[in-house]
């Protein structure tokens, strides 16, 4: 059989999937609200022309896969190189929170075969029984020992593995310091929060997203990123409505504003940090001195995946080395995959951004799971953002 | 006997169709209204009436929808009207049909797209920079109400157009040379033929774009940057965020209720507005 006999080739194939992937505009905000991602997805499926021809290498693991992940965290090539060595295609949903993942799976019938979620979130879909366990036995590319245990250790709860690591990073902010007229780059939270009320006003973006629009503003009167204690989010608060009017926008969707100048600072990700100071070495990213976020997300399979097959071989994929590298290359986020690093350019490993001063680290704090349910927390948000 | 079974088939698709997608989800609403948030977020049974009483938090939101709807559909009104009326009355045929199509265009591309679009024109290097060029420097466009309402009219103008266009288009031409015959002045005529005849295209195209406007939530949170919030980014976000299921149920149900009442109100004023109508003809 020749791979080219159906009525579209393999080639025009993936022509035709990057064609709509492209134009799905994949801004993590935009697509978070807007569901457009989903309605890619169900495009691709929906089209049996541009369905794969069924597989003929590595055994029959069905014609696709539904991956639920965040955006621009993915190399499209890998996606290919996998269709090209299974038959399956990747259908990619992507989120703008992991309340919002939560919210899907809990409603069920999510249909994913395969979801990102981050370290803080994993012990709750385990308490509501959401999440699979992972038989690592089909994992053969997952080496427990070669992940730096900080950013693996989340995957397990009580004992059993239910997820596997795909990349960390940190959560601090993105400043224009061309705006600045000489006056120092700001280095704390407190000065974030400070020029956001004096000059920059109108110029600053927080996150949709109560976990660190809120943690940063704890931050600001020293307080645990996590914390859900009622006075200490009650000044969060009021921190957050005295900030309202002067912010530019609430969306996680910055980069466009940051890059035509709208929007002069942000908070931000690693990775968006990164792809930013690349473009326009004027804007610098900053983790705040009295700490903030640190990260990491993972590869894990929802309860009654419909492709269970397809999503043991993408995570297994996307585990090996060689093609993990390629999709730090490809995202700019970095992973904790000794043998993954060991493949990466000496630069990359050295980058202030990607990999920040250990007493920067050490001020850190991961996601505590409590943020994620707490009604406070979610509610404090929402009243804020409809203020 | 066999009329009735035959009714019976017509309406039966129509029929389950509205109990299935319409009326059962409704009462499921309805009762989850009246229950709590779970731990972990979603619903748990309960009989409470906390959530109504928590309604103000979201008082925000209820007002900018009951201010910018309304308001959007005046402003769609007013732009539609002079354009429907010029397709319908003064358009010589030959150019109408094209001029149609032209309406209908933008809908071939999704909303999301077009009013994705509306931030590039709206932002910095876009009218603001225009206007700096003239003279008129720090100029705030996106990201305002004025964006949202600027979207609004953009992307409902079509609904308000065709009902508007199809009752001037069907307008009787004679009654307008009577009422010139009779000696009346063309702004008279509009005012005292025209007009009233088209209030059923008018209402028509209001009522559509005032109950969609009530439930709208892309163009705020696209051009209002998550600070010109609507009620329905108030129940996304109680939602699909913090999974307060009972919480969003209540203010949906609320939503609901509202709109039920203005509508009530609206078309009792409408066909009080025909009758006067009625009469006029009957004169």
């Amino acid at each position: 059989m020749s791979k080219d006999d159906g009525t579209i080739s393999k080639k025009r194939f993936m022509e035709e999937l990057r064609r709509y992937q492209k134009g799905s505009v994949t801004r993590r905000h935009f697509l978070g609200v807007t569901g457009l991602g989903v309605a890619s997805a169900v495009m691709g499926a929906a089209v049996p022309g541009l369905r794969p021809r069924p597989a003929w290498a590595a055994g029959d693991i069905g014609d696709r896969v539904i991956l639920a992940t965040w955006p621009n965290y993915h190399d499209e090539a890998n996606f290919d190189a996998f269709t090209e060595a299974t038959g399956a295609h990747v259908q990619v949903n992507v989120f703008g929170s992991n309340e919002e993942m939560l919210a899907k799976l809990q409603a069920g019938g999510s249909g994913w075969d395969v979801f990102v979620p981050t370290n803080y979130t994993i012990t709750t879909y385990v308490d509501e029984d959401l999440i699979a366990p992972l038989d690592t036995s089909k994992l053969a590319n997952y080496d427990a020992g070669s992940f730096e245990q900080r950013f693996s250790d989340a995957g397990s709860v009580n004992g059993t593995l239910y997820a596997v690591p795909k990349n960390w990073g940190t959560t601090g902010f993105a400043i224009n310091t061309s705006k600045l007229d000489g006056a120092p780059t700001p280095t704390t939270w407190k000065e974030f929060w400070d020029l956001t009320m004096g000059t920059y006003s109108g110029r600053t973006m927080v996150h949709d997203y109560q976990l660190t629009t809120i943690g940063n503003a704890l931050k600001y009167f020293g307080y645990s990123f996590n914390s859900v204690d009622e006075k200490e989010l009650a000044d969060a608060e009021k921190l957050l409505l005295d900030a309202k009017p002067h912010l530019f926008a609430i969306s996680s969707d910055y980069q466009p504003p940051m890059r035509n100048g709208d929007a002069w600072m942000t908070m931000c990700w690693t990775g968006d940090g990164k792809q930013m100071n690349v473009d326009m070495p004027e804007i610098v990213y900053v983790l705040g001195k009295e700490g903030g976020e640190l990260w990491s997300d993972y590869y894990a399979i929802p309860k009654g995946a419909p492709h269970m097959d397809a999503a043991y071989a993408l995570i297994n994929f996307l585990l090996d080395p060689a093609v993990n590298a390629k999709e730090v290359l490809a995202h700019g986020y970095p992973s904790a995959d000794a043998r993954t690093n060991a493949l990466l350019p000496k630069e990359l490993l050295e980058d202030p951004i990607l990999y920040p001063a250990a007493d920067l680290l050490s001020a850190l704090e991961f996601g505590a799971a409590a943020t994620l349910t707490d009604p406070n927390r979610a509610e404090l948000l929402a009243r804020f953002k409809s203020a | 006997m066999r009329q009735l079974r035959r009714n019976g088939v017509l309406l039966a698709p129509a029929g389950i169709w509205l109990l299935v997608m319409l009326v059962l989800p409704l009462v499921v609403v309805f009762i989850f209204s009246f229950g709590e948030r779970g731990a972990a977020g979603g619903y748990v049974p309960a009989l409470t009436l906390e959530q109504y009483a928590n309604l103000p938090a979201r008082w925000t939101a209820f007002k900018n929808t009951l201010i910018l709807a309304p308001l959007g559909t005046l402003a769609a009104l007013l732009i539609a009207y002079p354009l429907a009326y010029y397709l319908a009355v003064r358009c010589s045929p030959k150019w109408r049909t094209t001029l149609l199509i032209l309406v209908i265009v933008p809908f071939w591309t999704s909303i999301l797209i077009r009013s994705y679009a509306w931030i590039f024109i709206l932002g910095g290097r876009g009218i603001p920079a225009l206007l700096e060029m003239v003279g008129i420097d720090e100029v705030r466009l996106i990201n305002t109400p004025f964006a949202v309402l600027v979207g609004i009219v953009y992307g409902y103008l079509p609904l308000m157009v065709f009902p508007i266009f199809v009752s001037l288009d069907k307008l009787d031409k004679r009654l307008l040379e009577a009422s010139s015959d009779l000696g009346s002045t063309p702004l008279r005529t509009f005012w005292q033929v025209t007009l009233p005849l088209s209030v059923p295209g008018v209402a028509t195209g209001c009522m559509l774009v005032f109950i969609l406007l009530m439930g709208e939530f892309l163009i705020p949170a696209i051009l209002g940057g998550g600070k010109v919030f609507f009620v329905g980014n108030a129940l996304v976000d109680l939602f699909l965020q913090s999974r307060n299921w009972a919480f969003g149920s209540a203010v949906a149900m609320t939503l609901v209720f509202i709109m039920l009442v203005t509508v009530t109100v609206y078309m009792k004023f409408i066909s009080r507005l025909g009758g006067q109508r009625d009469d006029i003809s009957l004169m």
